[in-house]
């Protein structure tokens, strides 16, 4: 299976976005190369912006701009684009609800040698709770393109993660992806795996092993964690009763807490949520790091059979 | 403190950068073009001038670094492991599962004051350090190495201002001026203009010297210690980015990437033989 990191489909999507809408800015911080926005600053020099290594005043730079009409993404790590520039985005582009898109790279424990400083594991659940955010991470290379060419062209703040390492590419081109829908890669009857982004791939193999021992599993892609697709995980309440949620991120306050509070006000369905055991990761391969939380295909399955 | 002359100086350093640049290649990642900009000053600190003792790295009467820039902290390792704050066979580690020495400093690696890597942070921690000094009548000093591009981060400043506020004269800040970041040349990027002349502003005692000159900087140690003026130290080095390797010498793309086996071992020869 071809491989990408989620960063190049950002990064290539948004030079033509660029090109077909001069209101499309980018505003970098000394890290365009590795968030893949290299081509767009030398393409597009007069909607490109590099403000060095100074993460909130690019919060402040892109609020700025889109009071004048722009689309400016802030491009840096996920780290940063939530934790370090986070009172800017709740004060001067949440509360004022502005255009603006924060782009980050290195999202989860993709960023895996660089160590727990650079690996975003709050990143979502706390641009969550900030009203009149949009929280995003793509599954794949394509979705990547697909959910920057939506969010470029829906109004609103949004925060929008990739990977830094290459993850499988699970879609074709023609897949339609809308921001707060659930997408659903297949249907089944005995269990609901709801992931997002570098763990979708995770639910469709554990899929896979499911159905050889008899079991069916519903997936769905829940790219958008906020707004949440209430109506999605109600039906799987409803059709199935049992899911399982992955994400690579904290299991406080991302997908998993997300999908529980829907079926808690419901009072029906059971949840197991897989993800970060709210430790902090460290450097080491992205494969045993998600292994060290129980983010693997054979975890998902042992959930799933552990609900029935 | 110790008495270690600039001749030794030079050849420990010259065995940090061979260190530092052998754990890069080993783990095939990590920053080698500022860990060879920073390893003279490093060098000088920890082989001279501070008072440490690495069987002891919690003392509390001990000097402080904070290396503000962590991204090159394999040339801090290099100079812990050297001086036995853990085994010296940890340094073929950097970046391993379990490991001391991951990607960007923690507090589980002995001798590290602060866990740093997200730039524009360290400064602050020891501004923090250096004040708990003053407030308790200690003698020890902190010594913190900042990046010039990590000098566009606000923080910094903020920084800056409580030092000279709580008239910080026990805080030594080195600032490694090779004019590169990641996009670019600090020029390009975002020109910091003169940063000796910012740190003078916000009421450093400013010293302008060439960072990977052993003597000027031991020079520097010397004044600085005769200035008990209740202001805040900023060596102002210029340096260059990859310093002793020539093809990683003022080459942006260095920043962040780690030699194959035949780059490592010309920088091995070069670093031999340069110095
Ligand atoms: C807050 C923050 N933003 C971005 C980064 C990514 N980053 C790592 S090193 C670097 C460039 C640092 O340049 P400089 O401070 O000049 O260091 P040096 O040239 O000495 O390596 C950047 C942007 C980071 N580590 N922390
Ligand atoms: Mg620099």
């Amino acid at each position: 299976m071809k491989k990408i990191a989620t960063r190049q489909g950002f990064g290539e999507e948004i030079v033509a976005l660029g090109k077909e809408d001069n209101g499309i800015y980018v505003v970098d911080v000394d890290i365009g190369k590795s968030c893949k926005t290299t081509d767009f600053a030398k393409q597009l020099p007069n909607q490109h912006v590099n403000v060095g290594i100074a993460e909130q005043n690019a919060a402040g730079v892109a609020a700025g701009l889109a009071t004048c009409g722009k689309t400016p993404f802030v491009v840096t790590y996920a780290v940063f684009g939530s934790l370090r520039m986070c009172e800017m985005i709740r004060q001067e582009i949440a509360y004022t609800n502005l255009n603006v898109k924060i782009a980050c790279s290195h999202g989860g424990l993709t960023p895996a040698n660089d160590g727990a400083s650079h690996q975003a594991i709050e990143d979502m659940g706390v641009l969550r709770t900030i009203p009149n955010m949009t929280v995003i991470m793509p599954a794949d290379y394509v979705a990547a393109k697909k959910l920057v060419r939506a969010a470029a062209t829906t109004y609103g703040p949004m925060f929008l993660r990739f990977t830094r390492d290459n993850i499988p590419v699970i879609y074709d081109e023609d897949v339609v992806l809308e921001i707060g829908k659930a997408h659903q890669i297949q249907d089944g009857k005995d269990v609901a795996i709801i992931a997002n982004g570098d763990t979708v791939c995770l639910a469709i193999e554990a899929a896979k092993k499911l159905a050889e021992e008899g079991l069916s599993a519903r997936v769905l892609d829940m790219h958008t964690i906020k707004p949440l697709d209430v109506e999605a995980v109600k039906a799987c309440v409803n059709d199935i009763g049992k899911i399982v949620t992955v994400e690579d991120h904290n299991i406080l306050n991302g997908l998993g807490s997300a999908v529980c509070e829907v079926v808690a006000e419901m009072g029906a369905g059971k949840v197991k949520r897989i993800g970060v055991q709210d430790q902090f990761g460290e450097s080491a391969p992205y494969e045993r790091l998600m292994a060290k939380n129980g983010i693997t295909i054979e975890n998902i399955v042992a959930q799933a059979k552990a609900l029935q | 403190m110790k008495n270690t002359s600039v001749a030794e100086l030079k050849n420990i350093a010259k065995d940090l950068r061979k260190k530092a640049v052998t754990m890069i290649y080993e783990a095939q990642s990590g920053h080698p073009g500022g860990s060879l900009s920073a390893a003279d000053f490093v060098t000088a600190c920890y082989f001279r001038e501070m008072n440490v003792d690495p069987k002891n790295p919690k003392w509390e009467d001990r000097d402080r670094f904070v290396l503000s820039k962590g991204h090159v902290c394999p040339i801090q390792y290099a100079a812990l492991g050297t001086l036995g704050y853990f085994p010296e066979e940890e340094l073929h580690t950097l970046r391993q599962e379990g490991s001391h020495l991951q990607g960007h400093p923690n507090m589980k690696c002995p001798g590290i004051d602060i866990a740093t890597g997200s730039l524009g942070q360290g400064l602050a921690c020891a501004v923090g350090m250096a004040l708990a000094g003053k407030r308790d009548g200690k003698k020890y000093r902190v010594f913190s190495a900042v990046g010039d591009g990590e000098c566009q981060e606000g923080e910094i400043w903020e920084a800056c201002q409580t030092a000279y506020k709580y008239q910080l004269d026990n805080l030594i800040v080195f600032v490694d001026n090779n004019n590169l970041q990641i996009d670019g040349t600090t020029d390009e990027v975002m020109p910091n203009i003169d940063l000796g002349d910012k740190f003078a502003a916000f009421g450093f005692d400013v010293y302008r010297i060439d960072g990977n000159d052993m003597q000027q900087i031991v020079d520097t140690f010397e004044r600085i210690k005769m200035r008990h003026n209740g202001k805040p130290k900023c060596i102002f080095a210029q340096t260059v980015k990859g310093k002793g390797v020539s093809y990683m010498e003022n080459v942006g793309s260095w920043h962040g990437v780690a030699p194959n086996k035949e780059e490592y071992e010309q920088a091995m020869k070069e670093l031999e033989e340069g110095f």
